[in-house]
């Protein structure tokens, strides 16, 4: 685990909302040299800190009307292995994001669709037919935000 | 809008969205300039709308992540705002999501350790407003990440 300063904060919350930002324009802004800005940024990626990027994109301009989260409760622990149940999951193309977690259920999926009925496929071809699957809960997306976290607050 | 040279630029950037646009085009089989003015043309019409770094958050010491979901008391009348106005200033919530269905309001809340998550519950997360019940999830592993899309 590393420590972080201001300047590493900035750079880090100016990444967070421009992936694409250049060593030499961060520099600028922050007043850094662009070698000085550069080794932070590495140092920053070396750490795993920083450990990759996304590109957003406008679901809804793309067709993609209906974002479903589901939360799958396994029917058969043990018998069906986690793994076999990943795999299968993980390979559908309209999962966005599995995660495995701890509480009334045992994943939580990130599923996105046309629309209603298409997502009411999706459910019944391909979710509801993987292994060991048992209770499936469905809450529809209406909003989404994503916060700096931690490091958007001043350091304490 | 998307035809399959779209399609094609569009999947490779999901993959590998670091790659060059020399790089991109290579893969997608197009000429750079090519590329380039398609992934404008993306950008202009706001399909393409940027790229952001992800933090692992672990790498600065926060080893919990929650899921916590949230009914809220419809009956207030601004119980969705006021609530989500006050969940904002909580530094530790890093996302904040809303549905139609069995739940409400869906927060992540990371911390360093369990104690550090037991007082943010304690002092942050139970004094937020207009709360009927909640429910807790604990990441215990992300198995797919990807977020891409079937384009």
């Amino acid at each position: 685990m590393i420590d972080l300063d201001d300047l590493d904060r900035k750079l880090l919350l100016a990444l967070v909302q421009d992936a694409t930002s250049s060593a030499r324009a961060l520099g600028t802004r922050f007043g850094l040299s662009q070698p000085a800005t550069w080794r932070r940024i590495k140092r920053l990626t070396d750490a795993g800190v920083i450990s990759g990027r996304r590109i957003d994109l406008d679901l809804e301009k793309l067709g993609f009307a209906v974002s479903v989260f589901l939360g799958v409760k396994l029917a058969t622990k043990g018998r069906v292995s986690l793994e076999d149940f990943e795999r299968a999951v993980s390979a559908i193309p309209e999962v966005q994001s599995v995660e495995h977690v701890l509480g009334m259920y045992d994943y939580r999926l990130r599923v996105v669709a046309r629309d209603l009925s298409d997502f009411e496929r999706v459910l019944r071809r391909r979710i509801m037919t993987l292994p060991g699957v048992g209770d499936v809960e469905a809450n529809v997306l209406l909003s989404e935000e994503r916060l700096p976290g931690p490091i958007g607050a001043k350091p304490g | 809008m998307l035809d399959s040279h779209n399609r094609h630029l569009l999947r490779h950037l999901q993959n590998t969205p670091e790659a060059s646009v020399s790089e991109l085009a290579s893969r997608a089989g197009m000429t750079p300039a090519t590329a380039a003015r398609r992934l404008d043309k993306l950008t202009a019409l706001g399909v393409l709308k940027g790229q952001h770094a992800i933090i692992d958050w672990k790498a600065l010491g926060y080893s919990v992540e929650v899921s916590l979901r949230f009914t809220l008391d419809k009956t207030a009348p601004r119980a969705f705002d006021e609530f989500m106005a006050e969940a904002r200033k909580v530094p530790e919530v890093v996302e904040i999501q809303t549905f139609l269905g069995r739940v409400d309001v869906r927060l992540s809340v990371i911390a360093r350790d369990i104690s550090h998550y037991q007082t943010i519950y304690r002092d942050r997360i139970l004094t937020l407003p207009h709360i009927a019940d909640i429910e807790a999830l604990m990441h215990v592993a992300s198995i797919k990440t990807s977020e891409a899309l079937p384009i």
